[in-house]
């Protein structure tokens, strides 16, 4: 993940100037207004973004927030209603067989003939995508070592758990060298051990092959893996950036006391020019070093502390921030609502 | 990013794909014969219901109709047979697609840099293959039920075998291509296979029917693939006329005969309107 402190802080989906000059060939995936609409319903309304070569990109979202939607027409398999979207240098409109050509795709749903060997799926999709004859075992050899199938080629895929299954997509996916892979909610159904395996696995491609990395997922710590992230609700980009800076645009870490006279710690630490609020059971201080300030507030208090907890911003709260979703649906939890509010000011 | 295979140094986005489409329509058809191939159980259960009709209504309906000049009912039921497990083994693995919608595999085809008409093509010779395959096993049986077989008999039959599978598996492809759901499989098998089955002239001859029968049978294009089967292996044979008048194996419209050209024709104009309604079915994008 090196160069990511080098990209710009920006919500917005451009590409500053200075990120231009560093990388010098044309973005990877480009991605203007596009839009799609069912009739009344506006699934993707208007979304941009680029995507750097090489890059990891996360887009993160509730389901139905219209990443598959996206995802389908950069790859060509829908018609956006609006707006334009070019995939390594090919318009998805325009040249949609050069497009699939340059991708590789593992959908949500397995895509496997389960009737045939592994290496027969692989050499179908080999043939498919016309990679050349002299280049086909070798490359089937290669695709299979990565993910650590190599023993498992002329096995049936009905023999397959879920995870080697995945891992053989992720392997076809690379077979045609594609500049773009696309993964689309890639690790649905899978046990964390076989979860975090396969991300092994695509790191291990991203780093050897050099492949930009296109991922849509609904779990937080997934998105973590990625160089930036773009939080998709209701078919809108709503944040733009990586998670560091996500996290950091979130601010204030929180450190939850309790105390034996909550209302005097509340006053003292107040009165210390702290960002404060009493709960119900707790005072929870919103501070950007909740870790360095332990000390001092437990030395405000004085001898009434009973616990101390500090929490760092997650994804999770970054997503709540700019999704709103569960203050909307928690309204006791307002105070995280307001203080976070607090800690995106100060930054 | 070292050694890394440039594959794409072949791939021309404009200029000519032929040999990419080639190699892709001989990779699904030999997909379709790797799984006929791998599943046995399906060879047998795609026997076991001609066999049934050829021996459990051949024999059950010879006792009842009798014999002409020695000429019977189990001969000329089986062409019909013959055509009816072809027909029914086409449209079967046609119909696979819609098992492949379930299980995923069609968008691993769909979305591969290749012409659809290829992947259709690929498709139709796979099934079509299997199903001449399963047709021509049926043969067989010919010497069981008193038919004569001769090598130019073999080859007609399995010249109209391929054509009329490649026909049947064209249809089936689009049917496919319009069905979302495996339940909508059933549907089609109880509404549309069973009735041009038992309308093709397959298990009954076409002479003095109602005329209410006479019509849906000439309707039915089965009828025209299913008829120069049955005119190419009486011609083998010794039929008696007496016979041949009472187990017609012509098809006549307003009294004539229709030659077996026009027949053949029909079937390849089926064949022609199916397949593009195939790969216009499969061409559509959201």
């Amino acid at each position: 993940m090196e160069g990511e402190a080098e990209r710009p802080l920006a919500t917005d989906t451009s590409v500053a100037p200075e990120t231009q000059r560093r990388v010098m060939a044309a973005p990877a995936i480009e991605v203007i207004d596009v839009e799609k609409r069912f009739g009344d319903l506006v699934a993707v309304g208007g979304v941009s973004f680029s995507v750097q070569p090489g890059e990891v990109f996360a887009f993160l979202g509730p389901n139905g927030a219209g990443k598959s939607t996206t995802i389908n027409i950069l790859c060509t398999l829908a018609l956006p209603t609006g707006g334009s979207a070019r995939v390594a240098g090919f318009d998805v409109v325009k040249n949609p067989n050069e497009v699939r050509q340059k991708i590789g795709l593992v959908f949500q749903e397995q895509t496997l003939d389960d009737q045939l060997t592994a290496e027969e799926n692989l050499r179908f999709h080999a043939v498919l995508y016309g990679v050349p004859k002299k280049y086909r075992k070798e490359r089937i050899e290669r695709v299979l070592e990565l993910v650590k199938l190599a023993d498992r080629g002329s096995d049936l895929v009905s023999t397959f758990s879920g995870g080697m299954a995945r891992r053989l997509e992720i392997a076809r996916g690379m077979l045609h060298t594609p500049a773009v892979l696309f993964l689309d909610e890639p690790t649905i159904g899978l046990d964390p051990q076989t979860r975090s395996l396969m991300w092994d696995d695509v790191m291990t491609l991203r780093r050897e092959e050099g492949v930009t990395i296109f991922l849509t997922t609904h779990y937080m710590d997934e998105a973590e893996v990625a160089d930036r992230i773009a939080i998709i609700d209701h078919g809108q980009i709503v944040a733009l950036d990586t998670p560091e800076r996500l996290k950091a645009i979130i601010g204030a870490d929180t450190v939850d006391l309790e105390t034996g006279n909550d209302a005097a710690a509340f006053e003292v630490i107040k009165a210390a020019g702290f960002q404060v609020e009493r709960g119900a059971e707790r005072v929870t201080v919103f501070t950007e070093n909740g870790e360095g300030e332990v000390a001092r507030l437990v030395e405000l208090v004085g001898g009434g502390v009973r616990s101390v907890h500090v929490h760092r911003p997650t994804l999770d709260d970054v997503f709540l921030h700019f999704t709103g979703r569960e203050i909307r649906e928690q309204p006791g939890e307002s105070h995280t609502g307001m203080g976070r509010a607090w800690g995106a000011r100060h930054r | 990013m070292t050694d890394v295979i440039n594959t794409n140094d072949n791939a021309n986005p404009n200029g000519s794909n032929f040999s990419t489409e080639l190699r892709t329509i001989l990779m699904v058809w030999q997909r379709e014969l790797i799984r006929f191939g791998r599943n046995r159980t399906r060879i047998i259960t795609s026997l076991s219901q001609p066999l049934l009709f050829l021996f459990v209504l051949g024999y059950g309906m010879s006792t009842l109709v009798g014999s002409t000049e020695g000429f019977d009912f189990k001969k000329f039921l089986f062409p019909g047979i013959v055509a009816m497990s072809v027909v029914s083994t086409a449209i079967f693995s046609a119909i696979s697609i819609v098992w492949d919608r379930e299980f995923g595999f069609l968008r691993e085809m769909l979305v591969a840099p290749v012409r659809r008409s290829s992947l259709v093509i690929g498709k139709t010779l796979g099934g079509a293959s299997v199903a001449a395959l399963q047709g021509t096993i049926m043969l067989v049986l010919a010497p069981l039920i008193g038919v004569r077989l001769t090598v130019l008999l073999v080859i007609e039959v399995i010249g109209l075998e391929l054509l009329m599978a490649i026909a049947l598996t064209a249809f089936g492809v689009f049917v496919a291509s319009r069905i979302e759901r495996i339940e909508g499989f059933q549907v089609v098998m109880q509404l549309v296979l069973f009735p041009m089955l038992f309308l093709s002239g397959a298990l009954f001859p076409l002479s003095g029917l109602p005329v209410w029968l006479s019509v849906l049978t000439r309707v039915n294009p089965l009828t025209y693939a299913v008829a120069p089967l049955r005119q190419v292996v009486f011609a083998a044979q010794n039929v008696p006329p007496a016979a041949a008048a009472r187990f017609s194996a012509q098809v006549t419209i307003f009294g004539h005969v229709l030659p077996i050209w026009s027949e053949v024709s029909l079937v390849g104009i089926f064949f022609v309107v199916f397949f593009l309604l195939a790969v216009q079915g499969l061409s559509r994008r959201q």
